[in-house]
């Protein structure tokens, strides 16, 4: 189970404290599959780096299976099973798909098992596992392989940041059939990160995070309506029309 | 042959033990043991300290092993090996030299390779560079690699220094003939206040030459390292230069690659990039459970491959 309490983060800007996260408080049960959704610039992304690791909180508490982990290191966390879907990953010179997947794993894979992580994002072994993770590959190609290393590690919590950013329509539509899959296995806890409607249906709960707190949690069929209408009667640009005014 | 000198062979040219084939071993000055067969034949160079190479035409499928081996402190030597390859030869020649130096004074290998091959030979040379040992004396290698490729030729060569040695300076000429190719791999790894300096010169004389030059680096602590690769293209011909260098500590690099085109249909291009690891590539790895330590060491085993 993971539990967020009072969870801070906070920047200096302009001589002041600038609220990131203003007070987090969540619990997600064991095995949970939840989208996280929001406005640009509310904190979801800083509160799954918090979780993993990538950024320390400035408040408060996160507990990882009974296990309080707000101050281990990533590597510490990882270590307990945590992993983290870059949304923009790095490349590397030298280091081939083969050889990140050997990390991400903790062993040597079999070829088969290569292939089935590969294919679960929508790539073939035979023409990716001896390519660099360099340049050469396109963004799209870079997310995917980012994709089957969080896969790899036989992780109990998995976040992914956007998975779809970057990703053709027909990949797309094979990622959403793996994180089906994952949702439908029962041996993870899940958090993706994500704007698209597809993901967000397939939740068992979303979470609305805007202006670094939470403002609405729910399943599907309760959040979704709700983002469709504040996406359109929240839009400042079209108040004045309704009230009559000039635009 | 001792322990040391056994793991001086085994790190420079694979070796666990004497060799198949033809071979030359030099150990502290002298040749500790050679073989030549039918078609590789290996005697000693007229007029120098070295060994000549010839390989009948038409040889394929065979290897060439001559690493050399300090082990006594205060060695100074200077070897001129030629290598004489056989038309439509295909052969693998593994070169590469050991300093293990237990004592305070300078051990030091300056060699000299000049390879002739043959139309339509092919070449794979194979060098490794390495030193070790607590004596406080230095370890100093000074390699010159002349090349001499005719008509239809190829070279593929993987050059390597990793660790151990505290002053290099690497000289290597190619001369790239019609239809021909070289291909040049050179990978360095200096640390603690050594010093490398690498330069590369190509020069693509014959019509449908091609060579490409790709130089990875890794310069830590207070080490420096200098880079001079230039192409020439002095015919219809395509060259290629790519010069990638991480940085640590407070070391120094300059990577100065050069192109020079003496005719209209020369095709060259140069690529050079030195940068510090990415803290993302660093990050991205200790999501996958490595210690920060892990994953630099991940990343600069990966990039020097």
């Amino acid at each position: 189970m993971l539990q967020i309490q009072n969870l801070q983060y906070s920047v200096a800007a302009d001589g002041k404290q600038m609220g990131i996260l203003r007070g987090i408080d969540l619990t997600v049960e064991p095995n949970h599959f939840m989208v996280i959704t929001g406005p640009n610039g509310g904190g979801k992304t800083t509160l799954a780096q918090c979780i993993m690791g990538l950024a320390q909180p400035t408040g408060g508490s996160i507990i990882w299976n009974g296990t309080d982990i707000t101050a281990l290191s990533i590597t510490e966390r990882a270590k307990l099973g945590v992993r983290y879907g870059f949304q923009h990953p790095p490349r590397f010179k030298g280091l081939t798909v083969c050889d990140l997947l050997t990390v991400a794993a903790g062993r040597t894979l079999s070829h088969s098992e290569q292939c089935a992580l590969l294919t679960q994002v929508g790539l073939c072994a035979k023409d990716y596992l001896n390519r660099e993770v360099n340049t050469s590959l396109s963004g799209g190609e870079v997310k995917r392989i980012e994709i089957a290393t969080v896969l790899a590690g036989n992780a109990n919590l998995m976040i992914f940041d956007e998975p779809e950013a970057g990703i053709d329509l027909w990949s797309f539509s094979r990622l959403t059939e793996t994180f089906g899959a994952l949702r439908d296995k029962r041996n993870a806890t899940v958090l993706v990160i994500s704007h698209q409607e597809r993901i967000l249906s397939m939740a068992d709960s979303i979470l609305m995070v805007s202006d670094g707190k939470i403002s609405g949690r729910g399943t599907p069929a309760e959040i979704l309506p709700q983002i469709v209408k504040d996406t359109v009667f929240t839009c400042k640009a079209i108040e004045p029309q309704q009230k009559g005014g000039n635009c | 042959m001792n322990d040391i000198d056994r793991s001086l062979l085994e790190t420079v040219a694979s070796l666990h033990e004497i060799p198949q084939g033809a071979y030359n071993i030099r150990k502290d000055g002298k040749s500790a043991a050679r073989n030549s067969t039918d078609q590789i034949q290996i005697t000693p160079k007229e007029g120098a300290d070295g060994i000549e190479i010839r390989i009948a035409a038409g040889t394929v499928n065979q290897s060439v092993h001559i690493p050399v081996i300090l082990s006594q402190s205060g060695i100074q030597e200077s070897v001129e090996n030629d290598f004489y390859i056989g038309e439509d030869s295909d052969v693998l020649i593994v070169a590469g030299c050991g300093i293990h130096n237990a004592g305070s004074e300078t051990s030091t290998h300056s060699g000299v390779h000049t390879f002739y091959v043959g139309k339509n030979a092919h070449v794979k040379y194979v060098e490794k560079h390495y030193g070790q040992g607590e004596g406080t004396g230095a370890r100093i290698m000074n390699p010159t690699t002349v090349v001499y490729l005719e008509e239809g030729a190829t070279i593929e060569m993987d050059m390597t220094q990793i660790r151990g040695i505290d002053s290099t300076n690497r000289i290597t000429t190619i001369h790239v003939g019609k239809g021909a190719e070289a291909t040049l791999t050179e990978r360095l790894l200096t640390h603690g206040s050594q010093k490398a300096e690498s330069h590369v010169d190509i020069f693509l004389d014959g019509e449908d030459s091609t060579s490409r030059i790709l130089s990875r680096s890794v310069a830590q602590e207070a080490s420096e390292q200098v880079f001079f690769p230039c192409m020439t293209g002095n015919a219809k011909c395509f060259g290629h230069v790519q010069c990638d260098s991480i940085i640590m500590g407070n070391a120094k690099i300059s990577s100065i690659p050069a192109i020079r085109a003496n005719c209209t249909d020369a095709q060259l291009i140069h690529e050079a990039a030195i940068g510090k690891i990415a803290g993302d590539q660093l990050l991205k790895l200790m999501t996958l459970g490595l210690t920060e330590e892990e994953a630099e060491e991940h990343i600069l085993n990966g990039f020097l491959k």
